[in-house]
């Protein structure tokens, strides 16, 4: 060994001084510039990730409150019926001219002459026309109500909401803009008054389809996302877990399980809007399923999602050492033993993230919901999954088609909540992970 | 070289061979695919001695091994030929299922990988799963007694609910060397077990496996040829998948016949 060392090194000795060059400075340039760009790539990033998410908020956090204002109501007899008419005749209290109780309080507060036509007009403009249901449920609530006057905090029309917001230019001429000289005199007197306040917006969380905005919310959206997203864990989780172990641990290696492997890859990267088509087809043309159904949705979701999850789950299984499987084998244990005593739970951790990722994806689809009929005003809760429904993205789908400055501040608070619930599901997966991560 | 293995030979009681044949394999040949990896072993494996498969990386001496308890079933291009006995009974009989074999023909891997669950459980999970012990009692019993016999007992008898993961490495490999055992087996294999381990945890487990034969019949793959000659009885000499040399352990180190076993215990290759 000695001799072959020195037989090298002969005549190629080399002083301090006389270094050879191997390119050490050529390396270090090359580090250096691949660590720019990567500093570049990841700054950019981030920036687009910050003006996304400063547009989104800065036009959306104002639907998160709600101007109302707080009217007198006198709820007369004379238009409701008495409390006795109104037991027995239901549909006379649910036709009554709520409207009507509240125009009445809100002249009396600003004093405004009832037979003044234009100041009448102009002071009804400045409460929602959602009142009839907000005054007919305090009504229906309590009888009792009826003959009394009660101070009400009713929902201010969209223009109000949307002046007071300072959604309009209030220094263009009057007939330029949605809301008049007049009306804005009475805001300032109702301000005065302090009959006129900006409170938080319960009803974007549980109200329906409107077409008023200050009425509307994604309550719908949301009970229809959430039917849908247990449909698609129901479903895909069980189906595409037993697809992963039966193709990773049981499935022969040959031509057909290769050709499995290649399809359920491509069905990954299939758009989803082709999967909507298929949903039409199958679901609702062949089996009769009723449209716009969460079940529906949930379904073609599912076929959505199965990809992602096999494609998960088999990686986690992969991931488990062989080690483990010859472990459990040479002691005896079956096949199935093997796969859910052993390598089923080392796998869990990536195999929830998957589905997480998955549900994740599945909340945020808007394509294929919209070819089964999803887009549909939708005013009540659905009760069960057959019943019409909406989904969150769809929600803001449909009020971003809207004309009006209130809805578009509902559009960026709809995407605020959806991206809400994406950022809670993302951190569930990752919590979840740690929880169950084990080291082996 | 061969001065060490010499003394070390010298060293032990020579003991009288027993002849009882507990494993016979008569032209096992193992294909993965294209390539042959095995041509035709013929062995008798001796109940209760050791034996020592030896030789070169790649000759075949660990796909062997392999054989005995079918582990090769589970790699899908390996396919296995030739008759294979334990007890006069040929492995592959439909009557003896894979999982039976396995119970009576335990094995430790080359890299300890106990399970990463608790040092009790993994003890317990081979009598668990084969219904070995009726109570809880039985159970306690049956895995004391394999740490025991495993010369772990009073290293880890204050933790059993911790993580066997978390031991040292020749710990681990002895867990699982206890965890064989727990089942009960007739013979345990054991491929390279000391190879990922320290010298000082190499000698605990060959005491071990010393121990053990009077009760189990062993088979051991090793690459260090001072193991062989130290725990082994019977040392076969597997090259380039052929059966090159089998015979007493005492006479393959002092007088192989082979060429090849001549020059592989002289340290020529391999």
């Amino acid at each position: 060994m000695t001799d072959t060392t020195a037989t090298g090194a002969e005549g190629r000795t080399h002083s301090s001084t006389n270094r050879r060059d191997i390119g050490i400075k050529k390396r270090y340039a090359a580090e250096r510039r691949f660590k720019a760009y990567g500093i570049f790539a990841i700054v950019l990033g981030v920036t687009f990730l910050c003006i996304l998410l400063w547009s989104v908020v800065s036009k959306g956090y104002t639907a998160f409150f709600q101007t109302e204002i707080q009217v007198p109501i006198t709820f007369s007899e004379e238009i409701l019926g008495t409390p006795q008419d109104a037991a027995e005749n239901e549909t006379k209290l649910l036709m009554a001219n709520y409207p009507q109780l509240a125009r009445d309080g809100l002249i009396r507060l600003l004093g405004i002459d009832p037979e003044d036509r234009q100041a009448v007009t102009a002071a009804n403009g400045l409460i929602s026309q959602g009142v009839r249901t907000e005054l007919r449920d305090i009504v229906m609530s309590d009888l009792s109500a009826i003959g009394t006057t009660q101070e009400v905090w009713l929902y201010a029309s969209s223009q109000l909401d949307s002046a007071l917001k300072g959604q309009y230019d209030l220094n263009v001429p009057e007939n330029r803009r949605p809301i008049s000289d007049l009306q804005l005199r009475y805001i300032e007197e109702l301000e005065a008054k302090g009959a006129i306040a900006q409170n938080f917006n319960w009803g974007l969380f549980t109200s329906g389809a409107s077409s008023r905005a200050e009425t509307a919310g994604v309550g719908v959206a949301i009970i229809g996302s959430a039917y849908m997203m247990l449909i698609v864990l129901a479903l895909a989780l069980p189906i595409g877990v037993a697809a992963s172990i039966y193709l990773e641990e049981f499935a022969p290696k040959n031509r057909f399980t290769d050709l499995i492997e290649v399809n359920i890859n491509n069905l990954a990267a299939v758009p989803s809007i082709v999967f909507g088509i298929l949903g039409l087809a199958v679901f609702i043309n062949w089996f009769g399923l009723p449209r716009s159904a969460a079940l529906v949705g949930g379904l073609v979701l599912t076929l959505m999602t199965l990809p992602t999850i096999i494609i998960a789950t088999r990686a986690a299984l992969r991931a488990v050492p062989p080690s483990i499987r010859w472990a459990a084998l040479g002691l005896g244990a079956s096949r199935t033993q093997t796969v859910f005593q052993h390598v089923l739970p080392l796998a869990a951790p990536g195999i929830l993230t998957g589905t997480i990722i998955g549900l994740a994806q599945a909340l945020g689809e808007t394509a294929p919901l919209l070819l089964i009929g999803m887009v549909a005003f939708v005013a009540d809760y659905p009760d069960t999954p057959l019943d019409p429904a909406t989904a969150l993205p769809v929600q803001i789908y449909m009020w971003a088609n809207e004309a009006e400055r209130a809805f578009q501040e509902r559009t960026s608070g709809a995407i605020m909540i959806l991206l809400g619930f994406l950022a809670l599901m993302n951190l569930t997966a990752i919590f979840l992970r740690r929880r169950f991560e084990r080291r082996w | 070289m061969m001065e060490n293995i010499q003394a070390t030979l010298n060293e032990r009681a020579s003991v009288t061979p027993n002849r009882t044949i507990k494993m016979k394999t008569e032209k096992v040949t193992v294909h993965y695919g294209q390539k042959q990896a095995l041509n035709g072993i013929d062995l008798e494996v001796y109940e209760r001695q050791v034996t020592a498969l030896i030789g070169p990386s790649g000759c075949g001496k660990s796909t062997y091994l392999r054989c005995l308890n079918r582990m090769n079933d589970t790699i899908d291009a390996a396919k296995v030929a030739g008759t294979i006995l334990l007890d006069g009974e040929n492995i592959y009989d439909p009557d003896l299922d894979v999982v039976e074999l396995r119970a009576r023909v335990g094995m430790v891997f080359q890299k300890p990988n106990p399970f990463p669950k608790s040092i009790w459980e993994n003890v317990a999970y081979g009598p668990k799963i084969h219904g070995l012990a009726k109570t809880k009692d039985e159970l306690e019993e049956i895995v004391h007694t394999s740490l025991k016999k495993a010369g772990l007992y009073n290293e880890v008898k204050d933790r059993l609910d911790e993580p066997g993961t978390g031991l040292s490495g020749g710990q681990q490999q002895r867990l699982c060397i206890a965890r064989a055992i727990a089942v009960s087996p007739e013979v345990i294999l054991m491929d390279e077990p000391c190879s990922a381990l320290d010298p000082i945890a190499t000698a605990t487990v060959e005491e071990l496996i010393d121990e053990l034969k009077q009760n189990y019949t062993i088979v051991i793959v090793t690459h260090s040829m001072q193991q062989a000659a130290r725990v082994s009885q019977q040392t076969a000499m597997f090259h380039l998948g052929d059966l090159a040399e089998v015979g007493d352990t005492e006479m393959m180190f002092s007088n192989p016949s082979d060429k090849r076993t001549q020059d592989y215990i002289m340290g020529r290759f391999g």
